[in-house]
């Protein structure tokens, strides 16, 4: 049996009497690209939330890198990324020093982080702006930026909420080339996204509707299966069904 | 799906207007904590001030020095224990130990007895008290010492028995417009003027920042919508929330701190009025002028409203001024809006004793909505 | 604690970076310190005096210019009649009006007494009360005068006199910012500790970034304590140039030790800290926060005695006031600076504060965890 590295299992999370997750049950594999799709409303972010440890199920069970969403929360924190479109980076410090925080948060030594501020700076071409605010910085680099000090620490789950939004296609492509970079050594990223593009670059997508899993699968095996020609579609095809509607 | 602007149906100037103030209404009311406390402010003010705090110095915790108690010096010391002015609270042995119960905060008069002070009074017709005063605070320093030296007169007055001294000067007091000595009243002026420029600068200037920060000012200020209607919406809220806060002040002095009635209410509504407008213009030039909230919040609280309270004449006397600051209290609207209250509310004057503060409060208004405008040209361009 | 340093040393990156706290910091104590305690002169002076004299005699006359030579009075007017006397006061040009009848002399020297009328705007109540307290000493000053002049014409038993000698300890020259600066730094710190830490801890919240601190392996007291840290160090610099201009602008130095209001001001900081972080769990937006801030502020700072006298206050609101932690520190550095005071004399006072530190930062942190469940 392969190790899951995300694992759901009749995950329910109820607030009051809506429930906002169902009864999902989903696995991710190490070195998964598995893109997290729905419309708003439908539970995503709710169930995100669980998986990063954010929030506690209501019933049922869910595992991150091997350990309990429930009692667990803070280990998961450790062996975790996470980053969002907006929040990630303090805009009035300068790059190095956002790296130098986070690095020196998940826990690596003075000299590692060090040794990562200089190696990140390295490899996202920002000798430049490396001492600039982030604040003065184009959307497109504060992204790459997020990403990498969201996977400072090596983690074995990377979570990424829209983390491309507002950018042109040439940026957006430039960022996947890191998720694809990350994933070849082994590092599983989980991501949501509106651009249905995006999905087909994923190993494994699901697709959110009303709080259950309608979907879940390899982009072309599901579109198969409908008989859609792309995600896009198939997206349209599913979430036309819904009853709930995003906000 | 583009829209051919010119296809859109022509709304007119005062549609939009409705619809922003429904809309700018509606985020006002949603906001309950802040609601709760722009509201609530006013009532708890009101209720501090008429019922907790006053300048009257009562209860004033005293010490006795008295190295030789006889039925004179217990009897004095007595006689001032009795009066709601003093409580007494302990014996001392020495001037040091006064210093200490000063010290401490535990006292803040001593009455010293000499000793022979009954034999002094019978027999050589006079004697003496010292009495000593911390004077950290000398207002009630010299009012206690002040209360004391009469209670003590009372007594001498008492111990001549009938007779009635030759050269006696009696003295008929009558206090005016506050026969009580209630130093509360005005005070409601003074929370009314308070309340009218915290609601309408700080708020509104607040409420404007924020949208500037959102970045949504920008998307508003290129709609066909006229940014004068923009303006006006945001503030035509608080001007409500300021005239419900002084109907809530009016409510709370008559009904429940019996402020005597006789005063002119659709004068001095007109007057909070004309207030409002230039309080409201104050926030609108101040949103014009920073870029964050945290900021117009510090430059509303720091910058406008203290020194407003300050030279209001509300908190402190402005006739105790030094002079420089007296001159720079003629250009503060509270001076003459709180001057314009307390004659209407306390004083019950009618229009013609204001004549000469309204005129100078509406000269301000109407510079100040200039500056405002002024500045938002400026931005806009 | 590792990530505490990362922590604090992100947090005063921050803090330099934003010039608003800097401002704050700097700008707000030599504002409050300059204005206040030159505006605030209490003391009741120059009394606008109106005489109305009916009488028109040499007794009438004498009493009129010894109220000139006094210092406590200015004469403004001398009205022709009762109505116009009103009128004075109404216009508020007179304070007090005094009226000496027709026969007054005249009563004196026949029947031995005479009155007078004595109206005050007591729309001032304290100035209304000392202005004719004035009034009346100053009448019976007179009174002296006139009998040790002319012997009365009936002999009267010996009535005993009781001279009355005053002192005033501690500010004999009354200077009032004496008075009114020290209890201003206690303000300031409060502003600091209580005002500024809440609109930080909000501010984060409004912009999400707390979230992202969420999923970081920061637990929740090294956050707090993140956050808690920065604004103390803060708040001791604030009181600090405080005391500076204190020094430069009124020359008040302590009498006391610096010690005495160091210490106590680090400790009442921990407890003004423990309400700041508590209104920044009870609210969502930085406006919110500022105003429930500067509510919560306005109602210790009025029942704190800063403004009018605790003993003054009915039962019911001292007893509130007990529970007042920024009443307990004005009082405290006032009686440093003025008295001397040691920490010796204050010892219930600094045990009262830890008490207030430990319940509000309790408080803080029962309703911080509540809310981020």
């Amino acid at each position: 049996m392969t190790e899951w590295v995300i694992e759901a299992e009749n995950l329910t999370r109820r607030f009051g009497d809506f429930t906002a997750v169902n009864a999902i049950n989903l696995q991710v594999a190490a070195g998964e690209i598995f893109g997290f799709l729905g419309a708003n409303g439908a539970g995503k972010t709710t169930a995100m939330r669980i998986f990063c440890g954010l929030l506690e199920p209501t019933s049922g069970r869910a595992t991150v890198a091997g350990f309990d969403a429930m009692t667990q929360a803070e280990q998961i924190k450790r062996q975790i990324g996470y980053m969002s479109q907006k929040f990630s980076l303090y805009g009035k410090l300068t790059v190095k020093q956002n790296i130098r925080f986070f690095a020196g948060i998940y826990g690596l030594s003075g000299q590692q982080v060090k040794h990562k501020t200089t190696e990140i700076v390295e490899r996202l071409g920002l000798a430049t702006a490396a001492d600039k605010l982030v604040d003065d910085l184009p959307l497109g680099w504060k992204q790459r930026i997020s990403f990498a000090v969201a996977t400072v620490h090596q983690p074995k789950v990377v979570f990424l909420d829209e983390p491309t939004g507002g950018v042109d296609p040439i940026v957006r492509r430039q960022f996947w080339d890191m998720i694809f970079e990350a994933a070849s050594r082994g590092m599983t990223v989980f991501v949501t996204t509106h651009y249905m593009d995006e999905a087909e670059y994923c190993d494994r997508v699901s697709i959110m509707v009303d709080g259950s899993v309608a979907a879940i699968g390899k982009p072309a095996d599901l579109c198969a299966e409908h008989g859609v020609a792309n995600v896009d579609e198939l997206f349209v095809a599913l979430a036309r069904k819904a009853t709930r509607h995003g906000d | 799906m583009a829209t051919d602007r010119r296809a859109l149906p022509h709304v007119s100037g005062v549609k939009m207007f409705r619809a922003f103030v429904l809309k700018e209404a509606k985020h006002v009311l949603r906001d309950r904590r802040s609601l709760f406390i722009l509201l609530g402010l006013p009532v708890v003010m009101m209720l501090l001030f008429g019922f907790a705090l006053s300048n009257e110095v009562k209860n004033s915790n005293f010490v006795v020095l008295d190295r030789a108690p006889d039925a004179s010096t217990v009897g004095l010391a007595d006689r001032i224990a009795e009066s709601s002015y003093f409580t007494y609270s302990g014996r001392v042995d020495s001037e040091a130990e006064i210093a200490s119960w000063f010290r401490r905060g535990d006292a803040r008069l001593a009455v010293m007895f000499p000793p022979n002070f009954d034999h002094d009074l019978r027999h050589l017709g006079h004697a003496q008290i010292r009495l000593i005063a911390d004077a950290s605070d000398p207002n009630t320093a010299s009012t206690v010492t002040n209360y004391a030296t009469a209670i003590v007169a009372q007594y001498q007055t008492e111990l001549g028995g009938s007779h009635v001294r030759p050269g006696a000067i009696a003295v008929e007091t009558r206090m005016l417009y506050n026969p009580q000595l209630k130093s509360s009243y005005m005070f409601v002026p003074g929370v009314m003027t308070l309340i009218l420029m915290l609601l309408g600068a700080m708020m509104t200037s607040v409420s404007i920042v924020r949208e500037k920060e959102r970045g949504t000012m920008e998307v508003l200020l290129v709609s066909p919508m006229n940014p004068l209607i923009l303006i006006l919406g945001k503030a035509v809220p608080y001007l409500v929330l300021c005239l419900i806060d002084v109907l809530i002040i009016l409510a709370l002095s008559y009904g429940l701190l019996d402020l005597p009635t006789g005063a002119n209410l659709p004068l001095l509504l007109a007057e909070s009025l004309l207030f409002i407008v230039a309080t409201l213009s104050l926030g609108l030039v101040i949103s014009n002028v920073v870029q964050q909230q945290q900021t117009a919040m510090f430059v509303s609280l720091v910058g406008l409203l203290m020194p407003s309270l300050v030279f209001s004449g509300f908190m402190f006397p402005i006739e105790n001024m030094p002079l420089p600051l007296q001159v720079i209290s003629h250009v503060v609207p509270t001076r003459w809006f709180y001057q314009i209250a307390s004659n209407i509310m306390i004083k019950h004057l009618g229009f013609a004793a204001i004549v000469k503060p309204t005129l100078i409060l509406a000269g301000m208004t109407l510079g100040l909505i200039a500056i405002a405008w002024r500045t938002f040209k400026q931005r806009l361009s | 604690m590792r990530n505490l340093f990362y922590i604090l040393q992100k947090e005063f990156l921050l803090i330099f970076r934003d010039k608003t706290i800097l401002r704050m910091i700097f700008i707000m104590p030599v504002m409050q310190l300059l204005l206040i305690p030159l505006a605030a002169d209490y003391e009741v002076k120059h009394i606008a005096i109106a005489i109305l004299d009916q009488d028109h005699t040499s007794d009438s006359q004498r009493l009129i210019q010894k109220v000139a030579a006094s210092n406590y009075f200015r004469i403004v007017a001398t009205p022709v009649d009762y109505q116009a006397g009103t009128e004075l006061m109404e216009q508020g040009r007179a304070d007090v009006v005094l009226t000496i009848p027709p026969g007054f002399q005249r009563d004196l020297a026949k029947t031995g007494h005479s009155s007078l009328q004595l109206g005050a705007d007591a729309v001032n109540g304290v100035r209304a009360g000392l202005g004719t307290a004035y009034a009346l000493a100053m009448v019976r000053q007179f009174q002296t005068e006139l009998r040790t002049q002319s012997p009365p014409a009936l002999p009267s038993p010996l009535s005993p006199v009781i001279e009355v000698t005053t002192a005033s300890w501690y500010n004999p020259h009354v200077y009032y910012p004496a008075f009114m600066v020290p209890g201003l730094l206690p303000i300031l710190v409060t502003m600091v500790g209580a005002f500024l830490s809440s609109l930080n801890i909000v501010q984060e919240k409004e912009a999400g970034t707390i979230e992202q601190i969420n999923v970081t392996p920061i637990r929740k007291h090294e956050f707090i304590l993140g956050k808690l840290i920065p604004f103390w160090v803060l708040g001791m610099v604030s009181i600090t140039i405080g005391m500076l201009v204190a020094r430069v602008a009124f020359q008040l130095w302590p009498a006391g030790s610096f010690l005495t209001i160091y210490g106590f001001a680090a400790l009442y900081l921990v407890g003004v800290l423990g309400i700041g972080l508590f209104v920044s769990t009870i609210t969502e937006s930085q406006q919110q926060a500022t105003l429930i801030s500067f509510f919560i502020m306005m109602v210790f700072i009025l029942l704190g005695g800063l403004y009018t006298p605790i003993e003054s206050m009915p039962r019911w609101a001292q007893q509130i006031a007990a529970f007042n932690p920024p009443a307990y520190f004005i009082s405290v550095v006032r009686a440093v600076y003025i008295k001397g005071s040691s920490a010796a004399d204050l010892l219930p006072t600094l045990a009262r504060l830890a008490g207030f530190a430990l319940f509000f930062n309790a408080l803080a942190i029962w309703s911080y965890k509540k809310r981020s469940a």
